[in-house]
């Protein structure tokens, strides 16, 4: 062959690279989820255009589930997991159509494009599934809501990354939330949330984390739980946790 | 700096408090214990990562050795020998190439890529700079891969030290130089190419640099055709390129003007004034 036939080849396959992921190859380390917009400017296609719309889900079940944090919205916390549900089969629907746009056994070759959403995704998923039953949610069962799978070997999956990022971001969000409960009147919330904190916390030093975007998440965690500890100690010398375990005694 | 925050926390909390709170975590609940399995799934894929990046830098190596090796071809009148030996050694880099492919049997080579990039980069340039001294063409992907192809019957060598590697793997299996590891190998290749023309010339062969500047043209052109078609770092390399191209076609051209000027046997000394200058103003390898 020719040098300039094995060239044409070789710009052949690259164009078609390029088609399934609509921005050229990054090569970088893809942490900087903030390159979107530059990425914007480009011929619009294939995967790009599908994150784009679950993107916008995402963002519209955020906008929904923040409205807990009003004084108001605690009353209103099941059905506005109901409404986040109902976003959640578009997810699905989004991500079968993800599915289709790159061959099945090359995910982590483009898994940086859908990185960012998926973990996002998760959140939302973990966020939901607490307010709901004040559990974490599983890894299977985040896969089964957003209808992709938990194994590598059974096709498009939920990497154990992603979903260890998105359990992170639950827990800023939880601190939030202990602090808007308290302002909201709900003296006892705060403290199940420390509890739970504190489970998730003994979780993650059980992981060996390396030098990466995951571990410097994580590092944020204990930032978390401290203000969550500061709630629950304002809460505790004035004695309001105590008339708190009185009224939610029913519930644990 | 965690130790400076801790001592922070305890002035917030009175120890009695803080340790009956960790009590309460129970160590067998459903959420350790799925914890405990992410343990065990992020510490074998970060072994198998650490394991593969120790491979890629055993290959480097031995590429490059490889390469300075066969840098020794034109000087030295036993050409067959040295041509041997870089048989050897590459057999060597293949073997090694095995156990990365078997590392990566069931599993999603590009969810490791970046671990073992470097080494095939190197192994490519290493092949590629062989197959051009032997046949004075551009070798393949498609050749390089069919060398990358490993069976079952020839792992009896390497059954030690692959001893997570079961009887139940397929009979063959392969690892695959993707288009753009390809292209950085070959882009890489001709910092070589340029570096034999100069010395080429030192050793008085005159018909090897108008032959080199031919096929670095070649490649250069192929290079413009993808242009930023590929990624980010071979656009980068584009540049090294073309002053690699420029240096052997400045030799050649000198070899022109002065060739008829010059006496044969004093060919050598003009050039080897020459090599020092380009030598010092050239920062690759």
């Amino acid at each position: 062959m020719s040098v300039s036939a094995m060239f044409a080849a070789l710009q052949g396959a690259l164009g078609q690279d390029q088609d399934i992921r609509e921005v050229p190859g990054t090569g970088g380390d893809g942490r900087g989820t903030g390159r979107d917009g530059a990425d914007g400017a480009l011929c619009p296609q294939e995967i790009r255009k599908v994150v784009q719309a679950l993107e916008q889900t995402a963002r519209e079940m955020l906008t929904l589930l923040q409205g807990v944090h009003q004084g108001p919205g605690f009353q209103h916390i099941p059905k506005k997991c109901q409404k986040a549900r109902e976003h959640f089969s578009t997810v699905r629907t989004q991500m079968e159509s993800l599915k289709t746009k790159f061959p099945a056994d090359q995910y982590y070759r483009f898994h940086e494009h859908w990185r960012f959403v998926l973990q996002r995704l998760v959140f939302l998923a973990a966020f939901v599934v607490y307010l709901e039953s004040e559990t974490l949610v599983t890894r299977e069962a985040v896969a089964e809501i957003l209808g992709i799978e938990a194994d590598r070997e059974r096709g498009f999956h939920l990497d154990i990354e992603d979903y260890l990022s998105g359990i992170l971001t639950l827990a800023s969000e939880l601190a939030r939330l202990a602090v808007n409960s308290v302002t909201a009147g709900d003296y006892s919330r705060p403290l199940r949330i420390s509890a739970f904190i504190n489970e998730l916390d003994s979780g993650f030093r059980l992981l060996n984390l390396k030098n990466d975007s995951l571990r410097k998440r994580y590092d944020g965690l204990k930032y978390d739980v401290k203000k969550i500890e500061e709630v629950v100690y304002d809460l505790s010398i004035r004695g309001l946790n105590k008339e708190a375990t009185v009224g939610a005694g029913g519930e644990n | 700096g965690s130790g400076g925050f801790r001592k922070r926390k305890h002035d917030n909390f009175p120890h009695g408090q803080r340790r009956e709170e960790k009590e309460n975590v129970n160590p067998s609940s459903a959420l350790m214990t799925s914890f405990k399995s992410f343990q065990l799934e992020l510490d074998t894929r970060h072994d198998k990562y650490e394991r593969l990046v120790k491979l890629s830098r055993d290959i480097t190596i031995e590429s490059k050795r490889t390469i300075f090796l066969l840098h020794r071809f034109t000087s030295a009148p036993n050409g067959e020998e040295i041509l041997n030996e870089s048989e050897v050694k590459l057999d060597a880099v293949r073997r090694k190439i095995k156990q990365v492919a078997e590392e990566l049997i069931g599993e999603d080579m590009y969810q490791f890529h970046r671990a073992i990039s470097p080494g095939l980069q190197e192994y490519v340039e290493a092949v590629s700079f062989q197959y051009f001294i032997k046949t004075r063409s551009l070798i393949s992907v498609d050749e390089i891969n069919k060398q990358l192809i490993f069976t079952a019957e020839d792992r009896e060598d390497t059954k030690n030290t692959t001893s997570d590697c079961q009887d139940n793997q397929p009979r063959s299996w392969s690892l695959k130089v993707t288009p753009v590891d390809y292209l950085l190998g070959v882009a890489d290749l001709t910092g070589e190419l340029m570096r034999l023309c100069i010395s080429s010339v030192g050793n008085g062969d005159i018909d090897t640099p108008f032959e080199l500047s031919q096929f670095l043209r070649q490649i250069y052109d192929g290079f413009t055709f993808i242009g930023n078609t590929g990624p980010y770092e071979v656009s980068k390399k584009l540049y090294t390129l073309k002053q690699s191209l420029a240096k052997v076609e400045n030799a050649c051209y000198t070899l022109k003007v002065r060739g008829s000027e010059i006496p044969k046997h004093m060919l050598a000394d003009v050039f080897s004034t020459k090599t020092e200058l380009i030598d010092q103003d050239e920062g690759l390898p």
